[in-house]
Formats: structure tokens, sequence, C-alpha cells
């Protein structure tokens, strides 16, 4: 835990009362002060390319007068740096007259434990695994010709203070291991990525060798990107695989299901609560709590415990994500949602851990019943215009399927559907829910937050796949 | 405000000079500082107001051939010593790369020009909310628009970079930037769009007014949209798209994709890339150009390139480490490109609408389908459909694909190039392209 006050002019009582009489007649605000160290150590072409380690101090103050939003950072936590902040704060929010409220969910549950992952394995180790990885690679077939692999370890430490001064405080570990190879042949070149990651010491996702099945899943998608077609163009049926493929769920819904998006009524789902959006059967949650998971936090960035939220149940809209002001405005409670990348940035309604659950068929059968199609196995990012509903991801592994059977493996292409109407187009939920490796970035108004997705393998009856073939 | 000169080069000396003391055979040091102000409104009334003061500061100790480094935001002395401690310790450990070095000494920037890249003119948050209000009411004029999201940010920011080869230089720079997203709604639909403006001098900032006016009117065109067939077409790219397409060139042909041997144009220079009448130049010493600059990230001298010429591609964009492993000298291009932009074409906006009897007209793309390895590229679009010249209506929920080596052949532009990004096109029409939508 830091002791963000120690090494400071400022001791926490002054501070407990500036925010307190900044904060004095604002409807909602807090201090927030986040100190986190972060290393990288990336082997790149056969060399250890970057050795980087990073530690980050600052603070956020925020005030919130109705719909305004006042919000200043610093870097230096002293003294004439908070009362600046105050006064920014102050000016904006001239004349306010709202009632701060005091309330906050509490909860004693923790999600992952308090260690320092960075501290917990020497730089000799990390670089013998990096190094190890890259031989590995290279003497599994000489058509490897390039290896890239890296380790990202985090710990963040805030504390969030209110009005009256009651502090809610977290430390967050997160470690990250990826592997990116590239094979040629005949001139031909393709790359193949695989990831793992969460709240955890590296030693829990590598141990046993495991970084081998890291680099042998790489090395799959790469080698079947090398035999792979052009993908076909137009709309057709597409079986998804269960895992990380849930991205889908993450931008054709998870997005337009946020607070924020939904109280402006910017939102294709604004005016859509309590209706059928999704094919029944169709049940989607948003959840904080799952021990370990790189989507999954203790509190939120405001201090509010995080829950198991259900956005959609049998096909029905039930709730939307809310953090504590879109949550006040639209007269309903924060869902733990309340997130923001780090002390420079606002908070905003987030997603944490976006899941679909399991139905009752079989991948088989949903392969069995396409004529024409695709099976898209493996994405690499996403992206969705929530006004229009709009979204597309991009599949970094599929195959088509001709008559019932997977065929061979396709180019990378986009695919294109509409947010509100896709899920209703799911024909089929697999009994074989999983979560994705840990891996998920999410982008939001600038700001990146860890994020997880699972999902069953699911059929949809009609999506855009975005080919070359006509 | 925002920190001297004077405090910058005191953190940096002091940070080489532990450096030096603890080990390091070198060493190279920035120190940045940058604030900024924003307002945001919504709806023609204030949503929120936003202040940051941001330092920072990152080094990168060499021992021998061996490297590592390390960055902070927290500038206390106290804390660099455990950092810089922590730095030599590291880069120790870390195996040697015989490319590992600091710039070439006959490389780095001699003088500094004053570019014109800094405005000391301070515009308060009452100004800026006049601009927003003024912005926001012409932007909400139509009954369509139902929702309105504007913003006003000024930043000013000062570096230092230093190394023990003697360098050691920076300067102030400024920004102003404004920006309005607009959603439009009718019974079928609801769209959203954007009009922004950004610019070194706040005298130069685009007229509140027409800012508004072009964000509505780019809105309520997308209302109703339809899906179309999927068929070969001719796709032409709205400026804001196409110099998207020239930042992935400029990807491709950075010295490290292309050392690592990850880029469709390794080994392409001197060959023909792009057709005849293309010509891609990077101008660094544009005076108020958004990515002018005196010298690259390392100090490296950058003169302006001509990337392209009539088509045939003739430099790489090479830093120091990567121009080792290729055995070229640095071109002061480590951090990317500076003012990027294809000369203008020979043909007006309208006759490159005219130039298919039907055409698609992309305003936005989404998803991140641009892969440099293979070339290969498909994205979302937006748009409108094209025929003899005329906008006829607007179209979405398509995706547009193709193979860059193929696009690049297939440009033509037309002469309305105008400096608004840091990376800017003409208007662009490439034949060929597969849209797949119903």
């Amino acid at each position: 835990m830091s002791n963000f006050f120690e090494k400071s002019d400022l001791s926490r009582s002054e501070a407990e009362n500036i925010i307190s009489e900044t904060l004095q007649k604002c409807d909602d605000g807090e201090l927030y002060l986040e100190n986190s160290k972060s290393e990288s150590i990336l082997l790149d072409d056969n060399k250890i390319k970057n050795s980087s380690y990073n530690s980050d101090l600052g603070f956020g103050f925020r005030a919130i007068s109705d719909e305004v939003v006042a919000y200043s950072h610093s870097n230096e936590i002293s003294k004439n740096s908070l009362k600046q902040s105050s006064e920014n704060l102050k000016s904006t929010l001239k004349s306010v007259k709202g009632t701060y409220n005091y309330e906050i969910a509490k909860s004693n549950k923790k999600y992952y434990e308090n260690i320092n992952p960075i501290e917990q394995k020497s730089l000799n180790e990390k670089i013998k695994i990096l190094n190890d990885v890259n031989n590995y690679l290279r003497s599994k077939s000489d058509k490897v010709k390039q290896v890239t692999a890296n380790f990202l370890g985090e710990q963040k430490s805030v504390e969030i203070i209110r009005s009256g001064g009651e502090t809610l405080s977290d430390v967050r570990p997160l470690i990250r291991f990826n592997v990116s190879v590239m094979l040629e042949k005949k001139g031909r070149k393709e790359t193949g990525v695989y990831g793992v990651g969460g709240r955890q010491s590296y030693d829990t996702y590598l141990k046993d060798d495991n970084w081998k099945s890291v680099c042998d899943e790489a090395l799959r998608i790469a080698s079947v990107n090398l035999e792979s077609k052009p993908a076909p163009a137009g709309e057709m049926k597409v079986v998804l695989g269960p895992g990380w493929p849930a991205i889908l769920i993450h931008e054709a819904v998870g997005h337009g299901l946020e607070g924020d998006f939904n109280r402006k009524k910017t939102s294709a789902f604004h005016n859509l609560m309590g209706q059928k959006v999704a094919s029944e059967g169709v049940t989607i949650i948003d959840d904080g709590t799952i021990d370990n998971r790189r989507g999954s936090l203790t509190i939120d960035d405001e201090g509010t415990p995080t829950e198991k939220t259900v956005l959609i149940e049998n096909g029905i809209l039930k709730n939307f994500m809310q953090d504590r002001l879109n949550a006040r405005l639209m007269k309903t409670r924060s869902t733990g949602s309340g997130r923001r990348e780090n002390y420079r940035h606002i908070v905003l309604p987030r997603m944490r851990n976006t899941m679909m659950l399991s139905g009752n068929h079989t991948q088989e059968e949903m392969i069995k019943s396409v004529d024409k199609g695709i099976f898209a196995v493996s994405f690499g990012g996403g992206q969705v215009d929530i006004t229009s509903g709009k979204f597309v991801f991009n599949c970094t592994e599929a195959y088509e399927i001709v008559n019932g059977k997977i065929g061979s493996p396709i180019k990378g292409a986009t695919l294109i559907g509409d947010g509100p109407s896709i899920l209703k187009e799911v024909s089929m939920v697999g009994n074989d829910m999983m979560m994705d490796p840990g891996i998920g970035t999410c982008g939001k108004a600038g700001q990146g937050v860890p994020v997880g997705v699972a999902q069953p393998s699911i059929l949809i009856n009609k999506m855009t796949v975005g080919g070359t073939k006509l | 405000m925002v920190k001297d000169q004077e405090f910058l080069k005191k953190k940096s000396a002091y940070c080489l000079d532990l450096a030096k003391k603890l080990g390091a055979t070198d060493s190279s040091v920035v120190v940045k500082n940058s604030v900024s102000e924003t307002v945001n409104f919504r709806n023609k009334k204030l949503d929120e107001s936003n202040r940051s003061d941001d330092l920072g500061i990152s080094i990168t100790t060499y021992i021998g051939k061996k490297k590592s480094s390390i960055s902070s935001s927290n500038l206390l002395n106290e804390n660099l010593n455990v950092l810089i401690e922590k730095c030599i310790e590291t880069t120790k450990n870390t195996p040697e790369d015989e490319f590992n070095s600091l710039p070439d000494r006959d490389l780095l920037a001699q003088e500094v020009k004053d570019l014109d890249l800094y405005d000391d003119t301070q515009i308060e948050n009452d100004q800026k909310i006049n601009y927003l209000k003024k912005l926001e009411d012409a932007a909400s004029n139509d009954k369509k628009i139902v929702n309105t999201e504007s913003s006003f940010t000024q930043n000013k920011s000062n570096f230092i970079l230093a190394n023990t080869d003697g360098f050691c230089n920076g300067y102030k720079t400024s920004s102003f930037t404004a920006s309005s997203v607009t959603v439009a709604k009718d019974e079928k639909s609801m769209e959203r769009d954007y009009e922004y403006s950004s610019k070194c001098f706040l005298k130069d900032l685009d007229d509140a007014n027409e800012l508004g006016k072009l964000a509505a009117n780019q809105t309520i065109r997308k209302l109703s949209p339809k899906k179309i067939g999927s068929e070969k077409i001719a796709i032409i790219f709205d400026k804001r798209i196409a110099k998207g397409i020239l930042s992935t060139f400029a990807s491709a042909i950075s010295s490290s994709a292309i050392s690592r041997g990850t880029s469709f144009l390794k080994d392409k220079v001197n060959q023909k890339v792009f057709s005849d009448k293309i010509n891609i130049f990077d101008k660094p010493d544009m005076l108020k150009g958004l990515g002018s600059r005196n010298f690259d990230s390392e100090g490296v001298k950058t003169d302006t390139l001509k990337l392209v010429d009539q088509g045939i591609l003739k430099h790489y964009l090479i830093d120091t480490y990567n121009g080792k492993k290729l055995n070229l000298k640095s071109n002061g291009r480590c951090g990317g490109t500076s003012n990027l932009y294809f000369e203008n074409g020979n043909i007006s906006f309208k006759d490159l609408l005219n130039s298919n009897s039907k055409s698609l007209y992309i305003t936005e793309t989404i998803g991140h389908g641009s892969n440099i390895v293979t070339g290969d590229y498909s994205v979302g679009a937006t748009g409108f459909l094209v025929e003899n010249g005329e906008f006829k209506f607007p179209i979405n929920e398509i995706t547009i694909a193709g193979n860059f080596k193929d696009m690049f052949q297939n440009i033509i532009l037309a002469n309305d190039l105008e400096f608004k990004y840091a990376t800017n096109s003409p208007t662009m029409l490439i034949e060929g392209m597969v849209v797949a939508g119903k």
C-alpha cells in the first residue's frame, strides 16, 4: 500500500480539509491518488530490444455539480498543487447548490492478492524465458523468420478520498505475456499472435513450461494463415468459436449499454430497456468479481465495489453499466463500472469481464447446419459506432464452411454487423463457454483499460464478411 | 504556466551526471512538461472542465552496448536517485546488442530554427465558453440534430532532450483545438459525425460558426443510410480517410519494420510502388506545421525528404538503431514522420467525382484492418453512393477490401490538398477495390 502523504508537505488531514471544503455543495466528487510501477521487457529479432521501468505518481481531483464535471490533475502531491487544483474546480463550478452524496457501497471481498508481480521474478529469469521462447520457436520450423515476445508487469495502488474523509483503497497487480511469430514460405509472409495474462504472478501463467503452449498456439495460427486463401465478400452465416471471439459481444452490445451514452441518448440502445434485443437463450453479463481475471476489480475507480451485472437476460435488456455520475442522473445505482486509465483521466462507465453464458448446442451441430459460411476462431481487434450501432471486428484465424464441413483457411477479413439487431440473429448458443486468455484492452475516449470477454460458440444467421472474393 | 527551459535543463543535467557517476558510459534524457486546459460543452451547456499539468522524464542509460531505460512522472531528486540506480542495475543485467548507441555526433542538429510553433496567447475558460456557445448554436440549428458535444483545448508544452555527447536542446510548442461531434436522428436512423480544427496559433483556428455548421451538415447528410450489394467498384476516399492510407505507408517504410522483415515494402527502395504521378514529401520545417520539428526524438537533424518520386520509393524512415542494423545513416525519423503529404494531383475534386459513372465516397472507416506484413486491407466503412458526379444516398454497414500493393499502384489524387493535420492527402480515388455488402 502506498502512503501518498509520506514524502509530501501536505498531510492527510490537510488534504481531507481541502477536499471537504472544495466539495461542499457539490453533488459528488473525490480526490483520486495513484502510484503505479510498471515494466516492459521485449525480445525482438533475436535480441533483448528493450527493458524499461516506469514509475508514475499523481492525483486527480474531481467535483461534480448536477451534470457538470470539473477535473484537475497533477503529478505533484503537494499543498500548493492541491490548492491550485481546488481553485481550478471552484472557478468552473461558480454557483453550486447541491447536496453531497456521502453514501457509497462497501464490501470486504477481494478478487486478487496484494502482490507486486515485477518483484516476484528476477530480470535474469525473465530474460531467460524470452530467449528460450526465441530458440524454441526458431528450432520448430525453418519457416520462422521473426519472433517477438514480451513481458508487461504492473502494480497500481489507488486511494480514493471522499468529502468527509472516507477513504477507499486497492492494490492491483496485472501481467501479460505475449508471443508473435512470423513465418515465410515461398515469399509469402504471415503472422500469428497469442498471449496470456491476468492479476497474478508471472509464474502462475508460465509454470511447467506453459510458455511453450503460448508459443505453439502463435505458431499454429501463423501456419494456418500461410495456407489461407482470399476471404469471401458478402452476407453469410458465421459460426464463432468460444472465448476471445466474444469481442463481438463487447463491441456489438457492450459499449452501447454503457450508462453515459444512454443518459445522453446517443446509444442505439437508449430506448430499448425491458425490450427484446436478443434471441431467447441469450444471456449477457458484465462481471468484475471473477478471481484474478484481467477485467476484475475489487473496487472501481470511484471506490464502489464491483459486481456481476446482468445486462441481457434470456434476450431481454435488463441493465446498463453505471458509474456514480450517470447512475445519479438516471436515478439508479452505480454498478461499480466507473473506471479510468489513470489519474490523468476522468471516470467513465466501462466494461469489466463481459460474457455470454452457455446454451445447450454443440459447435459440431452449428457447423453441420451451415451450407455456406465462415467459421471464425481468432480475432484481432474490433470497433463500434455506438450511435449507428454498426460494429466491426477483424478475424485473424477463420475457415470457410461448405455443406456443413470446415473447409480451407481464409485470409484475415473484417466482419461488420449492426449491434441492436445482431443478437436477434443468433440462432444457436453453444454449451462450451470459455474465458479469453487475458489479453484484452478496451479503448474509449482515448482511455485504455484492461478487460476480459467470454462466450460459448455461437451461430449467427447473417453477417457481412469483408473479403475480396466476390 | 508551463515550466521554463532552465528548470528542464537543470533536471536533465542532474540525471546525466548521476547516471555517469553510477557507471553509465553514455546516456540520454528527455524532460517534458505539458499543461492543457479543456472545456467541454454538451447541448449548449457546460459539461466538463479539465486542467492537466503533466511532468515526465525518461532516461536511457548505456554501459558499452548494454542498454535500459526508465521513465517517471515524479521529478523529485530523491525519486530520480532510486530510479537511475535501478536503471543502471537493469542495464548491467541486459544482454549486449551491437547496434545500441547514441546517434552519430555529426548527425545531431546544430541549429534550432524558430518554426513558429509557440503562441504565447492564453485563452481563458470564459473565452473558450464563448467560442463553444457560438459553435453549438450553429451546430444545433437544424431540428434533426439531437445531441451536440463540443470541446476546446489549449495546450502548452516544453521539453529538453539531452545526451552525454553534449546535445541539449528543446523548445516550446502550443496547440489550440476545437471539435464538435453531433448526433442527428430521423424516423429510420441515428447517425454521428464530427468536425475539428487544430492550430499552433489561436488566431488561425477555424471560425466557430463554420465549424459547427460543417459538423451538423456532415451528420445530417448521413441519415437514412442504405446497404448496397457486394461488387467491385471505384472508391473515393475523403481527405480525412485518405491521410490514414498515407500513415499506413509510413509505418510500412519505418526502418524497424524493414529491418525486422515485417513489411510488404521491404527491399522496395528504388522500385515503383505507386503510379507515376505520385510524389510524397515529409517536410519538418514548415512554419506553424502541426508535425514540424527541429530534430527527431534522438536529436538527429531532420531534412525534407521526397519519400516517393514519380511513384518510386526513395527512402525508408530511419532511426539510429535500425539504421545501424540496415547499414544506413539515420535520416532523423526516430519517432516517425513530421509533416507528411501527397503532392497535389492534377484534376479537380469535381472531375474526380465524375471520373467513374458510379463510385463510393468514403467518409469514415472503422476497425484495425491494415496489415503491413501482407499489405492486406479490410475495414468497415460509411459513405455515399456517387453517380455521374452526384452524391445519391448515404451508405453504411459495408466493408471495403484490397491489398495495398495494388491499391498504391491505382491511386489518383485530386488537387485539393490542405494542411489540416500533421499527415495530409488530397481526395483520393482507387479503382478496383471490393465492397462487401448485402
